[in-house]
């Protein structure tokens, strides 16, 4: 079983964001980064997997700076084999070159599996995974929240509005993962130990620009203070009266 | 997140997990382990498994291979959430395990200290006794040679991990004419049964069934402590112990100046912890106060806030480099006697005042146990007592600057 998890770095989900000079980026400085959580969940399910199947081999794969060596690492310390980062310094808010530069990279992998995140937690997109399972046309299930692997074949099962809903694909196939998956592991002392001794190739690549473009970025508006409106029985008409003609959700 | 220059990548990594660790599976649960003075054996299991009960010794022996400087940051990380693993993790690590590691032959390491590095039996350190505490040089157990064996009578108290451990080292008197010196003082390795055997098999550590045990060691009923509480201490009973000669740790008769070194260590253990929960302190200081509402603003606006604050945050960082340079000299074999000294008696009793102002800063509610800094008030104090009481260690820096000739006055 030949496995490809492709992570990004992303701010920590509690990091405060500020925007920088320019006004269409944030400003990284004093910002602690992460390897995204959806992506997790994709490489202890790709770790699993191995384990399970006795043989193998996970690779991580990364597009980004040089600062994302680190974020490959971190995967590394959890048990993966090897990294790759396609280094560039800027990665588009238009994932469809980034996914074409992950494509041309995985093509020739050989991979039984390639796993995402169902979403990065920086820009939101869940689009990058779909896009490779094109470009490569390879079957792609998104979001998973269980996964079988059996015979060549794999069964998925995806949370959908009111109910389950349970997929068949044949390998290879893009999956990209969603939260329930599984618990994913901490890395151990040891890890972080060996990881440093595992192999990860860096790949100078160049992005196209993509369609999309950042025209500027800013906070969201800050919540107005709350009002208490009066006490008891008797407030409520006055209360009804704002939340029909003030806040108008009534 | 505490990012310091001349810390490695790997020791901020280091950091990250430990801090990770604590925050997700030790804050949920520490309140109820101290309310019920319950050793975390599930807890304990998962710091084995990433590598806690055993960062730096080798790989080759089943420890994790690190630097001493990131077995520190790991000690410290805990204690910013609970003292009680923090203790747990440093006793086992530095009084536990490494004066077998430090002192012990190829053999001795081999048969134990693969099961205490990688967590799956606790180990501890029996120095203290009703008439020895920081007067180590008045020991009064005795061990007595007989054909291939020695005969152990004595015993240890306040001994963390005497209940729940299995493997221990012990001082004992080998030499009755040296009565009241530190020479014809021996260590010997001892084993015993856990007295959780039941809940560590059910939990899948903390019992080896196949390491031979020593007849007549035993644990007796568990203190009932101000802090520290989901640690486990005891009084360790040696009742006609018979040890065999393979189990001598160390030079017969160098029992004294071996356990020096160990709590040397040991110290630097202290300090971290202490270090940990001052951090821990003002971590939830500043939570708190940003959000505490009186008079119409946050108290954290008001300047009798700041200073308390800023005096915290000032001293934890001065602690803080302390407790690193004493590893870092350790780490990198410089002489570290008077820098461990200076960081654990700085550092705990930082943690003391620090915690108290804690308190004070949350007010009423800093009183109960819904936050919990006033765990942390009774988890601070014993910093200054245990591994050598404040005074002691004032002892041993006056010493280092002064020379033993000046500063032993008896």
């Amino acid at each position: 079983m030949k496995i490809a998890v492709c992570v990004k770095r992303v701010p920590d989900s509690e990091a405060r964001i500020k925007i920088d000079a320019s006004g269409k980026a944030i400003d990284e400085g004093g910002v602690k980064f992460v390897l995204n959580p959806y992506e997790e969940f994709a490489v202890e399910e790709a770790l699993k997997l191995k384990e399970a199947a006795g043989s193998g081999e996970v690779v991580v794969i990364s597009a980004g700076s040089d600062a994302s060596q680190e974020t490959i690492r971190t995967a590394l310390a959890m048990g993966a084999d090897r990294g790759v980062l396609l280094k560039t310094d800027h990665i588009p808010l238009d994932p469809l070159p980034v996914a074409k530069a992950l494509a041309a990279e995985l093509a020739e992998g050989g991979y039984d599996l390639i796993f995402f995140g169902k979403l990065a937690i920086d820009d939101y997109s869940h689009g990058i995974g779909p896009m490779v399972a094109e470009l490569l046309s390879l079957p792609c299930v998104s979001a998973i929240a269980a996964l079988q692997i059996a015979n060549g074949k794999g069964k998925a099962e995806r949370e959908i509005e009111g109910g389950v809903e349970v997929v068949e694909f044949p390998l290879p196939a893009v999956l990209t993962t969603d939260k329930g998956l599984n618990e994913p592991r901490y890395p151990a002392l040891r890890g972080i130990m060996l990881a440093k001794k595992k192999p990860l190739d860096v790949k100078d690549v160049a992005l196209e620009t993509g369609g999309l473009d950042v025209l500027s970025l800013s906070y969201p508006p800050e919540r107005k203070a709350g009002r208490i409106v009066g006490e008891g029985a008797a407030a409520v008409p006055a209360l009804v009266d704002a939340l029909k003609n003030e806040a108008k959700v009534l | 997140m505490i990012d310091i220059p001349y810390l490695t990548d790997q020791q901020h990594q280091v950091r990250e997990i430990a801090r990770g660790f604590a925050e997700r599976e030790i804050r949920p649960v520490a309140r109820d382990l101290d309310r019920e003075a319950r050793f975390p054996w599930a807890t304990v299991k998962q710091m084995g498994e990433l590598g806690f009960m055993g960062a730096p010794w080798p790989v080759e022996l089943e420890g994790a291979g690190m630097d001493y400087l990131s077995y520190v940051i790991v000690v410290e990380e805990l204690a910013r959430v609970d003292a009680s693993h923090s203790i747990t993790v440093s006793a086992h690590t530095t009084l536990g395990t490494s004066p077998i590691v430090n002192f012990g032959t190829e053999e001795q390491k081999q048969r134990f200290v693969p099961l205490l590095a990688s967590g799956r039996v606790l180990g501890g350190f029996g120095l203290t006794e009703p008439g020895a505490g920081s007067d180590a040089g008045g020991t009064q157990t005795v061990a007595v040679e007989k054909g291939d064996h020695y005969v152990l009578t004595g015993s240890k108290i306040f001994i963390t991990h005497a209940g729940v451990g299995e493997i221990f080292v012990v001082t004992a008197r080998t030499d009755p004419t040296s009565a009241r010196s530190g020479r014809g003082i021996t260590s010997f390795i001892v084993t015993k049964d856990t007295v959780d055997v039941d809940t560590c098999t059910a939990v899948g550590i903390g019992h080896a069934p196949d390491l031979p045990k020593t007849p007549g060691v035993k644990a007796a009923k568990k203190e009932d402590k101000l802090g520290w509480r989901a640690s486990d201490t005891r009084e360790l009973i040696l009742q006609e112990a018979i040890v065999p000669k393979e189990n001598v740790l160390g030079e017969p008769g160098m029992g004294f100046v071996n356990f020096l070194k160990t709590l040397d260590d040991g110290r630097i253990g202290v300090g971290a912890l202490s270090l940990g929960l001052a951090q821990g302190a003002l971590d939830e200081c500043l939570k708190y106060t940003a959000e505490r509402q009186q008079f119409g603003r946050p108290i954290a606006s008001f300047q009798a806030v700041h200073f308390a604050l800023a005096d915290m945050a000032t001293e934890i960082e001065a602690a803080r480099h302390l407790v690193y340079y004493a590893g870092w000299l350790r780490q990198n074999g410089k002489p570290y006697k008077k820098a461990a000294a200076m960081a654990k008696l700085f550092a705990s009793e930082l943690a003391t005042r620090a915690t108290i102002k804690a308190v004070q800063l949350h007010g009423g509610y800093g009183y109960t146990t819904e936050y919990p800094v006033e765990r942390m008030m009774r988890d601070a104090k014993v910093g200054e007592i245990g591994e050598g009481t404040s005074e002691i260690q004032r002892i041993v820096i006056a010493r280092e600057l002064l020379g033993d000739v000046v500063a032993v006055t008896g």
